[in-house]
């Protein structure tokens, strides 16, 4: 049979949905006693948060991203997912700021130890970025992918579904392309989305949506699909070449494992020393930081006790305190800490960078401290001491 | 818990508005736990009972010995150096609250002053008026075994630190910068997206970001973290629109007096020294 003109041509891979497919999902998955989080707009920013419908996504806001700086601003467009990484990730939900890990009560001289039963979580995350559906992935590695996993995280994870969402609006600050994350989805996703806004005309709002597992195609069958068609098939994947272009930084294109480890006495380490504050916002809007610290709080009857496990940072002092002092007293000691570890080492530990390019870190240091360039700059001060060395000779 | 097995409990005051020493009176849930578990031996606050149960010589000063005392306030007069070294002899743990009894508190604006001059813009009759030409910290004169910051306090530190002596562990009271606790507590970072001046990255933890999360910038009333880097903090107050005039005068509040604000001053010169925007 030979096909007409007009005729559509072999089916692309899942559907296209409008925003009304968009509020479906939501109510699809609540419907499925999923706790659905997603992007939304508070405090002049898009923070994630439950959501209860779809009309709480920020429809019309962009976002402009710099060092330092972020301000939300409103788009000419309706798009819901046309802007880059925001203050929190996705491991606010999976690896929680504080967790009571257990707690012993002491009654007529008995000791009691009990820890909370994991509450069910159920999280369908929806607008997961490609460099944070990696960043996920690397903490997975990290918190149960070793011989001691952890539970708290297990208990969130298992059972997550993860709606991503392609990257077409870049922020000024990312660099997945450099890090090899996105903008276009990797695996791990349930269900993976990309948004098309090609003319102010809401109307042609849509969103050409694919799932990536069984449970993922079980969702996107409740849902009201239309085939996927040609013109949005490739508008989507235009949008998402587009984006890999307009990166507002990138990574220096060496072997930053091999670069950390080489320049642990470069001078740089002081001069970045001198501009960081040490305040630790860089670790707690990382995606893939996952250091904790314990606190033991008692009553004042001194007959109950609780151990919390709190986010920590390399940042502070306390961290790398032994008897006596902390290890790493300077300012330049603890950048080098995070930087190596993230970039470096964490490849001997885990096997990959620690470093997705969301570019968070940028955007949250108050005083503007860029990963890329100083990791530029430390492949440059590399690079003229091999030049050095070659002159001088052996 | 019989009376003689308690520990026994004081509250001291020196140059201070009574706010921390309040603080304790407001721990309304953990108040009766608190008085079953210590005696609250001495503490003019909540009642004239002195000391021990004995005025004796010591007057105003209690008798004691005491297991925990309590310290609000600063050194201003000779009399309060000499009783704060009275009370550091009868105390088996001496704890400073407040911005006052920790960094000198508002008063220690004064430092920076001639005191003769406000003396006598202040007073009628200024030569009745005995003080000190500096307001200091409790630790300026006697040891301390902890230190805990703000102004005011926050309750659930101080219970907090009563616990953990009751206890005999250390007090679970971070000194990293209030930072941490807008990250934990999810708060959208005030300078970072909307340019607001904040002092949260060098200013120790302790209130829970109450500033920030209401969208204001962090004043520092918790004072310095453990290593402050005042000369970058001020240059991104400069960025943030602050002159110099302002930046030194929001270091110079509750805490002004604190080693680690020293070189403020300094660093702040040469800031655009236009007006507030």
């Amino acid at each position: 049979m030979t096909a007409r003109s007009g005729a559509p041509g072999p089916a692309a891979e899942g559907g296209v949905i409008g925003t009304d497919g968009l509020t479906a999902l939501v109510d699809v998955l609540l419907a499925r006693g999923f706790t659905v989080v997603g992007p939304t707009v508070r405090d002049g920013a898009i923070v994630l948060d439950e959501l209860a419908s779809a009309d709480q996504l920020p429809y019309g806001w962009g976002v402009e991203l710099e060092a330092g700086s972020y301000r939300l601003r409103e788009r000419s467009d309706r798009a819901a997912f046309a802007n880059a990484a925001g203050p929190q990730s996705w491991k606010s939900y999976l690896h929680p700021a504080r967790v009571r890990q257990w707690r012993a009560d002491r009654s007529a001289g008995q000791l009691v130890v009990g820890s909370d039963e994991p509450a069910p979580h159920r999280f369908a995350f929806l607008g997961v970025r490609p460099c944070d559906l990696r960043a996920i992935a690397v903490q997975d590695r990290v918190l149960v992918g070793g011989r001691h996993r952890d539970p708290v995280y297990e208990g969130r994870r298992t059972g997550a579904f993860l709606v991503s969402v392609e990257c077409t609006e870049p922020g000024g600050t990312c660099f997945c392309v450099s890090m090899g994350t996105g903008p276009a989805a990797g695996p791990g996703y349930d269900l993976v989305l990309t948004e098309v806004t090609e003319a102010a005309d809401s109307s042609d709002h849509r969103f050409w949506i694919r799932s990536g597992s069984p449970e993922g195609a079980e969702v996107l069958a409740e849902l009201p699909l239309r085939p996927a068609d040609p013109q949005t098939v490739s508008a989507a994947r235009e949008g998402v070449s587009s984006a890999a272009g307009r990166m507002g930084r990138s990574m220096p294109a060496v072997d930053l494992h091999r670069l950390m480890a080489g320049t642990l006495d470069a001078p740089r380490w002081n001069e970045v020393a001198e501009r960081c504050l040490t305040c630790g916002n860089c670790t707690m809007v990382c995606p893939t930081c996952f250091c904790t610290t314990t606190e033991d709080v008692t009553d004042l009857t001194g007959d109950h006790a609780e151990r919390w496990r709190v986010w920590d940072s390399c940042f502070d002092l306390d961290h790398s305190y032994l008897h006596g002092g902390p290890v790493r007293s300077s300012a330049p000691s603890r950048y080098r800490q995070w930087l190596t570890h993230k970039l470096g080492t964490w490849w001997d530990q885990f096997g990959s960078s620690g470093c997705v390019g969301c570019g968070r870190c940028i955007v949250w240091c108050p005083v503007a401290i860029d990963i890329t360039e100083e990791a530029a700059a430390l492949n440059d001060w590399a690079g003229l001491r091999a030049s050095a060395d070659e002159v001088d000779g052996p | 818990m019989d009376d003689a097995d308690r520990p026994t409990l004081a509250v001291w005051k020196f140059a201070s508005c009574d706010g921390c020493q309040l603080t304790l009176l407001d721990c309304e849930d953990e108040l009766l736990p608190l008085a079953g578990r210590v005696s609250i031996s001495h503490f003019l606050e909540m009642s004239s009972a002195e000391g021990t149960g004995s005025r004796g010589a010591a007057g105003l000063q209690g008798a004691g010995p005491y297991d925990l005392s309590l310290v609000e306030g600063s050194i201003t007069t000779d009399e309060d150096a000499r009783r704060i070294r009275h009370i550091r002899g009868i105390s088996r743990r001496l704890v400073t609250i407040g911005a006052c009894a920790t960094a000198g508190g508002v008063q220690a604006l004064r430092n920076f002053a001639d005191v003769t001059e406000f003396r006598a813009a202040v007073y009628a009759r200024p030569e009745y008026i005995a003080t000190l030409d500096t307001s200091t910290p409790v630790s300026a004169h006697v040891p301390v075994d902890f230190e805990l910051r703000g102004c005011p306090i926050d309750r659930r530190q101080l219970i907090e630190v009563i616990t953990a002596y009751l206890a005999g562990r250390k007090p679970g009271v971070p000194a990293h910068s209030v930072c941490y606790e807008c990250k934990i507590r999810g708060t959208t970072c005030v300078t970072v997206a909307h340019g607001t001046p904040c002092l949260g990255p060098v200013t120790h933890a302790g209130c829970g970001a109450i500033c920030p999360t209401y969208k204001r910038g962090c004043y520092g009333c918790f004072g310095p973290v453990a290593d402050p880097n005042l000369e970058s903090m001020i240059r991104q107050l400069g960025r943030d629109g602050m002159s110099e005039r302002d930046v030194v005068r929001v270091f110079r509040t509750f805490n002004a007096a604190a080693p680690e604000y020293g070189p403020v001053a300094e660093i702040a010169e040469g800031l655009g020294t236009e007006e507030p925007r």
